[in-house]
This record gives structure tokens, C-alpha cells and sequence, in this order.
């Protein structure tokens, strides 16, 4: 028998019997970054293909959420912050080998533009306002110059999200003392994740049938890459020591097992896609169904991926 | 950006010889900005007083640091002390929380009785009522039957005090756990062999052994500090470690031969290796010739105890015990076959201490470098004072029956307390300082009969113990680290006498001992005994008798003499008497047969467990002093409770996980207060349990440690009497677990 | 000149006394500590062994507290020393989440907190807190870079491991074996 204890009574709070620091806030921010990440991405590619009127869902309607998604994970982020008076100090420094570093700045440059966006459409949205009168005189001509530049901001953006996608995987990745984090498939995984939520969250505000169609086989596609990087980082972790086979071990047969099948590869992927499928091949399934699977997996995932992780360490 | 690495001073000599040069020269500014931000790191300029530790009995020298607020902020080690050589162990580091713990008793209580059978309660009192109360009851017992009635039961520095306040009122009835039920048989054992005690701290030479055989004895689970420090050393110097434990206890995890004896079996290996020892000739003749009395005696009596006949008894291999015996030959006359230091065990604990002696006297260890030492203590002159009053009897009568016992036996006075009892000496009252009674005296039903029948007991302690809550007049003392108390001096290579002073003001309404011992002696007309304003007037008269003044110690805290009795070792071949009758060492004890006992240590056949029972071993945590210190709030941090070791095997058998709770039972039925955390562990043999002595404390008030783990002292209520002394064997208790709850509560 | 600490796995007893040492010397409130003890038992009784160690942070050459802190509290100071700036930490837990001995705790205070080598007294030229105060002389603390310190002779002549060295953090507490 192999026995390993701790004897001087180590109980620090949020790290023994094992480390649980970041709880829903960090998973709550993650999967809204990853969203608004994949909608202002798609909103953008949009944007620069010229496509804006055919997918009205993408730029207009769905663009409404990174804001809001962004302005909750910021919050959420800072009520986790323990030391938050001093939450200036980050803004203080570029630290590129810090993935928090360069992902708080990369929501410095987001956040505001996923804002100009959403005022952009401010007079489609409220097309019967008195944007002639007064000061609202002035919010019109502020607009119409957001507006010029539009597709600057989409310049700005696609490799934007891109960065903020792939961050909130990264962020987790970086840590090797988190075998389960530490496989530098998690951030393509995240990207792929946010962006397939993004996709969702079109479909689910998009009025028009094609729109929905077309995104419809997107997230399908994405779907198709989400699971096979899961399958590719279980393998490497399988392939992996013995710190990531205990890790994998919570997916596949520990605490986490049932969870993550059932909320996130199921419910979450394989069911969706398979409505998705329905749907193309003729079937008439109410699009939002899947969608809103979708979005409740990715948000599952990042949780279960959180919690799981710091249960990972390593032996000695 | 900004770079990673900042300007840093350079230090050089840091490391060998352990006193580091300073060379701190030049700082960068930025570094230098990193300690001015930084609120939490304190200044090293602290006000250091002198003290010495009253968290064990080692008495370690030390020096409080106060900080200019007036915080104590740290305690660390006196370098020039034989006790600590400047290093405490952490009780003595975390002995702060016994000053910050804010369970502390903080004002005098008096016991007020419930009106119509509710319960009774304390209330607070103010020091008058208390001490008035107390010299009244201490006047009416001595007129109703006499001062001898009135019994003081005590420990450590405090204890004194009142030990002198007892002697000054006429009683003699004194006794403290410290002997018969701890180390008492060692002292009487080796002072049959030797003519000399063991004493505290032991006067093993550790550092420069070859050898050292551990019977038992935990050293580094036990923190006794310089001997820890010692064991350090011969570990450096590749000693030969001999561990016999049926655990593997740190130490014997250091050992090169750990031998998992069947409890209760070590005589019959200590026996075996003396039949090893003289059967192959690994004695040397003109040794024992010169210094030793009964060889030839002592070599018929092991005749027949082969390493074989032990083997059948303590499952420890012939051929270890060959081994090992011609290691400790090997080594000898630098070999030491420990005395142990809690070592009442089995009842027939002094004869045990007895093989111990006698097998260091055949390897000649005694006054030899690496074995031990010839000890020596400098002696305090008394402060004048009127001799003491001849009382009719004290703890000597009370302690007839034992004919080696040298000290006050505990649990006789605790026996004669109880009217039913057949006993002249009738103890109608007590005075506690220091001792917790309930964690430290076995057989609960007896201690709570004396308990139900005294008339009056006073409790005086720095915390809300087990025994306080029997009092009827509570004394909150002042910590060591508010108080004067008697100079330290004990034996040891040179004598030395350190100071304690108090480093802050008594915190709440506490106060020193010696004041409370000094009022109700004034309140007694005894006055003339405490003839000084302030104990500080009592040490500066003392220490300037022996060279040196309040003042000097005030600032060095240690003072070291020069030894007078000569050298720290016997010579070869120098002649040397021993205090026996003999003048030798006796292997053969007429002192033992002259009282018609054994002579010779024999083996005896111990009770064993029932099935599915597990014999009850206890022993000590380095981060505590039984239940002394489990409430203290940084050495409660580094743990808090303690569990039940078992055996992986017996956990099987019984379902058991590790830190599931479960409760004891022993085998007269009595089931622990609290329930237990199990640890499944290898280092337990699969026939015994092994739990931390001092824990389950039952006292509410104690906020952190109240209900946290079990006590083992009230699970042992079979209680195996040495005859020679008095001492309380208490290993002979086996226990069984409950693992459904709801059968203790029904 | 780079500090690190090494030791002594078979004179320590686990005593605890560097925590309590460093509790009281870095004002560490109760319930926290910096340092600790850890036990480890393998085999079947009687043939057992067990190895105690006083853990800490293991001020690594690659620290991945450092790298991934993203405002550059935590830091490596010169002597290789890794030490959280309290002004400048946010309590993101980034540091705490990417240290694989978990030496790392929130401060009540909201920032991170540390072993330090006690740096404060590493200035003054002392030895850290749990240093001096170990019964058991089993730590050893100085400059590895000076073949002449102590620290180096250890480490020459006696085996010797680091905690988790494949988590590649190249750690500065060496365990004589």
C-alpha cells in the first residue's frame, strides 16, 4: 500500500484536499468570450464578403449578444478577481508568454468594437426613433460615421476573435501543472467550440430560412471538427504519462464521466448534428432545437473542462 | 515591459558553519522598493526577552520577540542553551498561541450550584473572592483533618510555586503524572542498576553514539529537543539506529534495523540479547569484572532465554536478534539502549527498565562517550525562608505499598481521596496546577469517583481544560510568556541556568503563580515564606548568589557554569563508585532481593486482544503536548485531531476508509466521547491501533479543539499496577470499533 | 548567485516547526501556511519505507507562476528568488492554477502569497525562518553558484531529487535522498 499525505495540516481554503479556485465565474466567461468571439467572427466575415443583407442574422440581430456576453464575462472575471482594486496592474504591462496578459487586451481592442457595432445598427433597430431631433441629431451622425468604418472593424476582427476564441482555450492550456488542460488541442478545441456557439446563436435570432440553412451546415461542419479534436485529445492524452492518463481518466470512467458524455458529446454535439442533418436533408425540425443544444453544451463543457482540471496534478 | 530579474544584493558566506556574513552593500532601487511596499513583512528590530519554554517539560531557552506595539511576534531558540542550541521545536516556535488564544482562562471563576437540581455554573469573581475562598477552605480542611488532607497535584514551572505554598501550609501529599504515569520505572529501574536516576533531560550521548537501541521510545515524534537534535547528528554520522515497535514510527523509518515486535513481548528480546551478549562473548570481562555485581548470576538466569525462545514470543527473527546484538557489541562502550522516557506500559515497567539498565551495563555505556554521559546540575540556593512545618504524612506513606516508589504516585492519592477506599491517609481536598487529570490519569471510573468525593478542588491553569470543569474555584494563570518563574536549571554535559521573564503584561485578568501562591499564603499566616514584594527580588538574590544578577540574565537569558563534579565520562579502567549498595553496577539487584522481588528481570505472558479487538497504543505528535496544547491556535493549524491508525489487513476485515469515523470501544464496554477519523496505514501491526495521546478534549470552551479526535486515556480503564512503584501500566487496554453511529447513541 | 534550499529527507522528522517558524516569522495568518510537511509510505508491513519532506515553493528556474501572471507580480528577483509583488498582483489565480507543487495560497487580503525564502532576512544575511529553526539541521539554504557554500558540498556529495521534475519547471528544493 502506497500511502501520500500532507501531516502538517495544510487546509488552505480553495486548494486542499484539491485545488477548486476557479469556479463558475471563469467557466461563465470562458463560454461567453468563446460566443461573442464566434459571432463577432462571423459578423465580420460577413462584413467583408459583402454578404450583410443576405445574412441579416449574423450582423444585425446576433450581434446584439457580444456586448451584453462580453460586458457579463468582464463582470463575472472581476468579481473573481481576489486583490480587484489593483485590477488597473493589468493594464499596465504586455506580458506575451502570460495567455491572461494578452487575452486582456485582446478584450480591451473586442469589447469596445463588439459595442460600436451593436450602435451601428441602433437606427435599423429603432428605425421610428426621433434620430432627427436634438441630441439624438448627433447619436445620428455618430452612427452613420461607425458606420463608414465598418469594415475596418471587420478588418479588425477577424484575426480579433480569432486571438479571443482561441485564448480562452489557451488560458487553460498554458498551465502544465493542469494535465488535463495541458494539450495544446484545447485551444483550437475552444475556438471551434466558440464559434460553433456563435453559429447557434445566429440560427436562433436569424429570421430568414437560408441564413439559418447556411449556418445550419456551418455549425455542422464545426460540430464535426469539435469532436474530432475531443477524440484527438483523448487519444493524446491516452498516449500520454501517467499524469494524463489520470486525467483522462475523469472523462472516460471518473466524476466527470457522466456529465460529459451525456450534457456535452450527446446532448451537446452528436444529438445536434444529427437534427442538423434532418433538417438539410429535408426534415422539417425546428432549427432553434439544436441551436440551443449547442450553446448549452459548449456552456456544460466549460464548466465540466474548469472543475475537472484542477482536480489534475501532478504525482510525486 | 519590464524585465523578470531585479537588482538583488549579494550575499556571500551564506551556508557552511551556518553564521552567514553580511555584505549587503549595495541594493538596486527597485529591489529596495519591494520590501518598503510590503506591509507584511515585520522589522527585525523586536525587543527580546529571556524565557524558557513551559510548552513541554524540556525547558527550552528562548527569547520572546515583542514587537513596538507591543505584539509578541515570535519565539526563537536561546543559542547558548544545552536544551534547544538555538533551535525550538514547534511547539516552543508556536508557543505565541498559548499567549494569543482567545480561550484562554481570563478571569477567576467560583463554581455557583444550581438551584433545584439544574446545573451548576461558574461565575465570574474577582481575585479577592477567589484567593479568600480558597485560603478558607485550605484553613477549614487543615483544622477538620489536617493540612495532609489537602493534596497538590501539579505540573511544570507553576506547580512549584504551590508546591512551596503546600510544604509552607503543612502538606506533603504531592504528586504529579510525570511519574507514575510516565517515566517513574526508568528512574527506578536504572536507579537499581546504576544508583543513579535517569532524569529529565536524559544524559544519553547521543551525538557521539555508534549505536542507539530504541525500545519503544519515538524520538522526533516525541519533540524532545536536544535529544531530537542529537538523533540528527547520528544520523549525519551514520550511527547504527535499533528501533523495537510494533509501529513504524519516524525514527524507526530512520532505522537501519526496525524490529515490528508483538506488543507487550520486549523483555523477552531485552533478555535474549543479554543471552546473546554474554552466550558469544561479546562482553567485555575486565568491564564487567571492575564495575559490574551478579555477572555469573545474571548469565545463569539468560541461559535458556535463546534468541530462538524469544523468537516464539516477539516474532522477531533469531537471527536479527543475533545481528543486532553484535551491533550494539560492536559499538559498545558508544551504544545506548535507551531508558525510554513514558515507559509505563505493561506493569512490570521498572523490571523492563530494569533489562534495559542491565544491558547497558554490560556494554559498559555508563559515563562513556556515545553512551551516557555523567550529568550535572548546578544548584539554586534556597531564598531564605523558615524551615518547613514536619507534616504527619504526605505522598511517601501514601505510597508505602510501593517500596521503589520516590515520588508522590498519583493515582494513590487519587485512590485515598475516595472515603470507601482502605486507606489511612485520608485526602479530602485538591489543588491542580497544570495537569489536566481526566488526559492524563487512566482508569476514569476511579478518577471520577475521587472526583464526586473531594470536597473542594481548585483548578489553576492558562486554559479551560478537561479538569476545570470539575472545579469549584478556577485560577486563570498568566502564560510563561507574562510571567517570572524559577530559574531553569537542570542536569545536563554543563550545568547552565536560564531565566524566564515576562516579555508583555498578563493579558485579561490572569495572573503568575507565584503571585497567586504568595496571596494565599499571606492569606494563611504564611507570610515569612514569601518574604518579596516581587519574584523578580527572589531570582536577583539567587542569581547573585551563584555569579550573576537579573540584569545580566535579562540580557544573555542562559548562563553557563563550569562543571564541579569532574569529568563528563569515567576514564578506563578508573575506579568509580556507583550509589548502589554494591557500589557497582548490579546486573544482580540486592536491593530488589532484599524486598523479596525479583533480582533479575524475567519475561511474564501479557494479556492479549480478543478476536476482533486491537491493543490500544498511544504515543505523542511533535506539534503537541498531550492536551495541553490542542487548542493552541498554530499548533491546532498543523493538526488538528487525531486518528486511528489500522492496519490495511484490519481495515479490510471491517470495511474501514480512510477518514471514516468511527467510534472506539474498549473491552470493559466504554466507548469513546468522540468519534475517531481512521487512517489506513502500514505502519501499524495488524494487531494493534495506534492513536495521538492528548485529543478528544471534552471542555466546550475550547473552540477549536473541543470533540476533535478521541482520547485514548479514557479508553484505558484496565490499569496494570508496577508493584515496585506505583506506576500505572496502561498498554494492556485492546478496543474494537463501532461503525454505526447510531449504536453509540442508543 | 542563485539561492536555492536542499533537504535532508533522512534527518527530517516532520516535525513541522519550519511551518510554525514560518508562520510566525512572515506573520502567515492562521490557516494558511507557506510550507508544509508531507509523508509518503510505501510497501507492506514490516518492509516499509517512508520518506518526510518540508515542502515549499520550489523558486524554479522556469517558474510557470511567473510566465503566466499577467501583470508581472509574481517575479523572479535576482538570486533566482520567486516572489509575488503584493501591489501588483489582481488575485486572478492564474499563479496558483499553474503551480504544480501548489505552494501558493490567496492572502485574506486578496492577494497571492508565498515562501519567500524570507527574503527579508536573506538580506540581513539569515537564513530563512524555517532554516533556523529546524531541530533536525536538515535544510540547507545558500548559493548554489558558489562551489564553497554548503549547499553545494550537499549536493555534490549525497544523492538527491527534485519534486516533480517532469513537469519541467526546474525546481530549487533539493531532496537528499
Amino acid at each position: 500500500m502506497k500511502e501520500e499525505l500532507i501531516i502538517s495540516g495544510r487546509n488552505l481554503p480553495h486548494i486542499d484536499p484539491h485545488l477548486s479556485l476557479w469556479h463558475w465565474p471563469i467557466s461563465l466567461y470562458l463560454f461567453l468570450g468563446g460566443l461573442a468571439a464566434g459571432i463577432l467572427f462571423f459578423a465580420a466575415l460577413v462584413t467583408l464578403f459583402r454578404k450583410e443583407e443576405k445574412y441579416l442574422g449574423a450582423v444585425k440581430y446576433a450581434t446584439i449578444i457580444p456586448p451584453i456576453a462580453l460586458s457579463v464575462g468582464l463582470l463575472a472575471l472581476l468579481y473573481d478577481l481576489t486583490h480587484l482594486w489593483y485590477a488597473w496592474r493589468l493594464y499596465m504591462v504586455i506580458r506575451i508568454e502570460s495567455p491572461m496578459s494578452w487575452g486582456a487586451w485582446t478584450l480591451l481592442l473586442v469589447t469596445p468594437i463588439s459595442f460600436l457595432w451593436m450602435i451601428s445598427y441602433f437606427k435599423e433597430y429603432f428605425p421610428n426613433w426621433k434620430w432627427q431631433q436634438g441630441v439624438w441629431n448627433y447619436a445620428s451622425i455618430a452612427i452613420d460615421f461607425i458606420n463608414k468604418y465598418k469594415r475596418v472593424m471587420a478588418w479588425i476582427l477577424v484575426p480579433s476573435t480569432i486571438i479571443l476564441g482561441i485564448y480562452t482555450g489557451i488560458l487553460l492550456s498554458a498551465f502544465n501543472a493542469r494535465p488535463l488542460w495541458n494539450n495544446s488541442i484545447l485551444g483550437p478545441l475552444f475556438l471551434t467550440s466558440g464559434l460553433s456557439t456563435g453559429a447557434a446563436a445566429i440560427i436562433v435570432l436569424s429570421k430568414s430560412h437560408d441564413e439559418r440553412r447556411m449556418f445550419s451546415m456551418i455549425d455542422l461542419v464545426l460540430i464535426g471538427i469539435e469532436l474530432f479534436l475531443i477524440t484527438h485529445m483523448l487519444m493524446g492524452m491516452l498516449a500520454g504519462s501517467q499524469v494524463q492518463l489520470e486525467a483522462s481518466e475523469l472523462l472516460l470512467g471518473g466524476e466527470f464521466t457522466v456529465a460529459f458524455w451525456v450534457f456535452v458529446i450527446i446532448l451537446g454535439l452528436a444529438f445536434p448534428a444529427v437534427l442538423e442533418i434532418f433538417e438539410l436533408i429535408g426534415y422539417k425540425v425546428p432549427a432553434v432545437i439544436p441551436a440551443l443544444l449547442v450553446l448549452l453544451g459548449g456552456m456544460i463543457f466549460r464548466f465540466i473542462m474548469v472543475d475537472a482540471g484542477q482536480i489534475t496534478r501532478y504525482l510525486y | 515591459m519590464r524585465t523578470n530579474r531585479r537588482q538583488f544584493i549579494k550575499i556571500s558566506a551564506l551556508g557552511a558553519g551556518g553564521v552567514a556574513a553580511v555584505s549587503s552593500t549595495s541594493f538596486g532601487g527597485s529591489f529596495l522598493s519591494i520590501f518598503d511596499s510590503s506591509e507584511d513583512i515585520r522589522d527585525i528590530d523586536f525587543k527580546r526577552v529571556p524565557t524558557y519554554c513551559e510548552v513541554c517539560f524540556w525547558k527550552c531557552a528562548g527569547w520572546t520577540n515583542v514587537d513596538k506595539k507591543g505584539n509578541v511576534v515570535k519565539i526563537i531558540g536561546n543559542e547558548d542553551d544545552p536544551h534547544c542550541n538555538g533551535r525550538l521545536c514547534p511547539r516552543g516556535t508556536g508557543g505565541v498561541g498559548m499567549y494569543t488564544d482567545t480561550d484562554r482562562l481570563k478571569t477567576p471563576l467560583i463554581r455557583v450550584k444550581g438551584a433545584n437540581g439544574e446545573e451548576d455554573t461558574f461565575r465570574e469573581a474577582t481575585w479577592d473572592e477567589a484567593l479568600d475562598l480558597i485560603a478558607t477552605k485550605m484553613k477549614g480542611v487543615k483544622e477538620k483533618y489536617g493540612p495532609e488532607s489537602f493534596a497538590l497535584l501539579k505540573h511544570g514551572s507553576s506547580g512549584a510555586h504551590f508546591e512551596h505554598l503546600f510544604k509552607a501550609y503543612g502538606s506533603d501529599t504531592i504528586g504529579e503524572p510525570a511519574y507514575a504515569q510516565c517515566r517513574g520505572p526508568r528512574e527506578q529501574g536504572f536507579g537499581a542498576t546504576f544508583g543513579s536516576w535517569v532524569g529529565s533531560p536524559e544524559p544519553t550521548d547521543i551525538r557521539d553514539t555508534k549505536c542507539l537501541v530504541l525500545i519503544g521510545s519515538h524520538i522526533g515524534e516525541n519533540m524532545h529537543n536536544s535529544q531530537v537534535q542529537e538523533l540528527a547528528d547520528a544520523i549525519d554520522k551514520k550511527a547504527t539506529i535499533i528501533t523495537v515497535d510494533p509501529r513504524l514510527s519516524t525514527v524507526a523509518g530512520k532505522s537501519q534495523y526496525w524490529l515490528p515486535i508483538k506488543p507487550a513481548t520486549d523483555i523477552a528480546l531485552l533478555l535474549s540479547w543479554m543471552h546473546v551478549l554474554i552466550y558469544e562473548n561479546l562482553v567485555d570481562e575486565k568491564y564487567i569484572e571492575k564495575y559490574t555485581y551478579g555477572f555469573n548470576e545474571l548469565k545463569e538466569h539468560v541461559k535458556n532465554y535463546t534468541p530462538e525462545w524469544a523468537y516464539g514470543i516477539t516474532t522477531i527473527e533469531p537471527s536479527v536478534i543475533r545481528k543486532t546484538a553484535r551491533e550494539m557489541a560492536d559499538a559498545a562502550p558508544s551504544v545506548i539502549v535507551h531508558p525510554g522516557r513514558h515507559v509505563t506500559w505493561y506493569g512490570d515497567d521498572t523490571q523492563r527498565s530494569r533489562a534495559i539498565a542491565i544491558l547497558n551495563g554490560l556494554l559498559g555505556s555508563w559515563g562513556k562517550r556515545g553512551g551516557f554521559y555523567l550529568k550535572e546540575k548546578l544548584a539554586i540556593p534556597k531564598y531564605p525562608q523558615p524551615p518547613y512545618p514536619h507534616p504527619e504524612w504526605g505522598w511517601e506513606q501514601i505510597g508505602e505499598k510501593y517500596p521503589l516508589a520516590q515520588m508522590g504516585v498519583t493515582n494513590e492519592i487519587i485512590r485515598c481521596s475516595i472515603p470507601e477506599e482502605d486507606t489511612e491517609y485520608k485526602v479530602k481536598a485538591w489543588f491542580v496546577s497544570g495537569t489536566n487529570l481526566p488526559k492524563s490519569i487512566p482508569d476514569k471510573d476511579q478518577l471520577g469517583k475521587a472526583l464526586d468525593s473531594i470536597e473542594f478542588l481548585a483548578v489553576c491553569d492558562t486554559m479551560p481544560m478537561d479538569i476545570t470543569g470539575y472545579a469549584d474555584v478556577i485560577l486563570p494563570e498568566a502564560t510563561y510568556l507574562e510571567r517570572y518563574d524559577g530559574l531553569r536549571s537542570a542536569t545536563n554535559r554543563e550545568p547552565s541556568v536560564a531565566l524566564r521573564a515576562p516579555a508583555v503584561e498578563p493579558k485579561y485578568n490572569s495572573k503568575p503563580s507565584w503571585w497567586m501562591a504568595k496571596q494565599i499564603g499571606e492569606r494563611l499566616g504564611l507570610g515569612a515564606y514569601f518574604n518579596y514584594k516581587d519574584y523578580a527580588d527572589v531570582l536577583d538574590w539567587q542569581l547573585k548568589k551563584i555569579g550573576s544578577s537579573l540584569e545580566e540574565m535579562k540580557r544573555i537569558g542562559v548562563k553557563k557554569f563550569d562543571r564541579k563534579s569532574g569529568p563528563l565520562y569515567i576514564g578506563d579502567g578508573e575506579d568509580y563508585e556507583f550509589a548502589t549498595n554494591t557500589g557497582k553496577i548490579e546486573l544482580y539487584s540486592t536491593e530488589l532481593a532484599n524486598m523479596g522481588h525479583d533480582p533479575m528481570p524475567k519475561y511474564t505472558a501479557h494479556d492479549e486482544p480478543d478476536q476482533g479487538y486491537y491493543r490500544l497504543i498511544y504515543g505523542r505528535a511533535p506539534m503537541h503536548t498531550f492536551s495541553r496544547t490542542s487548542n493552541n491556535p498554530n499548533l491546532h493549524d498543523l493538526m488538528s485531531e487525531n486518528k486511528v491508525w489500522v492496519n490495511p489487513r484490519v481495515a479490510k476485515i471491517w470495511n474501514l476508509r480512510n477518514n471514516q469515523e468511527v467510534y472506539l470501544q474498549n473491552q470493559d464496554g466504554v466507548v469513546s466521547s468522540f468519534p475517531v477519523k481512521v487512517r489506513v496505514t502500514e505502519r501499524i501491526r495488524w494487531d494493534s491501533v495506534y492513536m495521538v495521546h492528548g485529543f478528544g478534549n471534552t471542555d466546550k470552551h475550547l473552540t477549536r479543539a473541543y470533540g476533535k479526535g478521541a482520547s485514548d486515556t479514557e479508553l484505558i480503564t484496565k490499569v496494570s499496577i508496577d508493584p515496585l512503584m506505583g506506576g500505572t501500566g496502561m498498554r494492556g487496554n485492546f478496543v474494537t470499533f463501532i461503525t454505526d453511529k447510531n449504536l453509540v447513541e442508543s | 548567485m542563485r539561492y536555492a534550499m536542499a533537504i535532508d529527507t533522512l534527518k527530517c522528522v516532520g516535525c513541522s516547526d519550519c511551518v510554525v517558524a514560518c508562520q510566525t516569522e512572515n506573520n502567515v495568518p492562521i490557516g494558511y501556511c507557506r510550507d508544509w510537511i508531507t509523508e509518503t509510505v510505501d510497501g507492506t508491513y514490516p518492509q516499509l519505507e517512508i520518506e518526510l519532506r518540508s515542502e515549499r515553493c520550489n523558486h524554479c528556474e522556469t517558474a510557470p507562476c511567473v510566465r503566466c501572471c499577467p501583470t508581472g507580480a509574481s517575479q523572479i528577483v535576482d538570486g533566482g528568488i520567486v516572489i509575488v509583488e503584493h501591489d501588483e498582483c489582481i488575485g486572478c489565480g492564474a499563479c496558483i492554477e499553474s503551480c504544480p507543487y501548489e505552494a501558493r495560497y490567496t492572502h485574506p487580503e486578496g492577494y497571492v502569497d508565498k515562501c519567500t525564502f524570507c527574503l527579508h532576512r536573506v538580506k540581513e544575511g539569515l537564513q530563512p525562518a524555517c532554516v533556523a529553526a529546524c531541530p533536525t539541521k536538515c535544510m540547507y539554504f545558500g548559493d548554489i553558484d558558489d562551489p564553497n557554500s554548503e549547499i553545494s558540498h550537499m549536493l555534490k556529495t549525497r544523492k538527491q531529487k527534485t519534486l516533480a521534475p517532469e513537469a519541467g519547471t526546474n525546481p530549487h528544493i533539493f531532496y537528499l535522498i
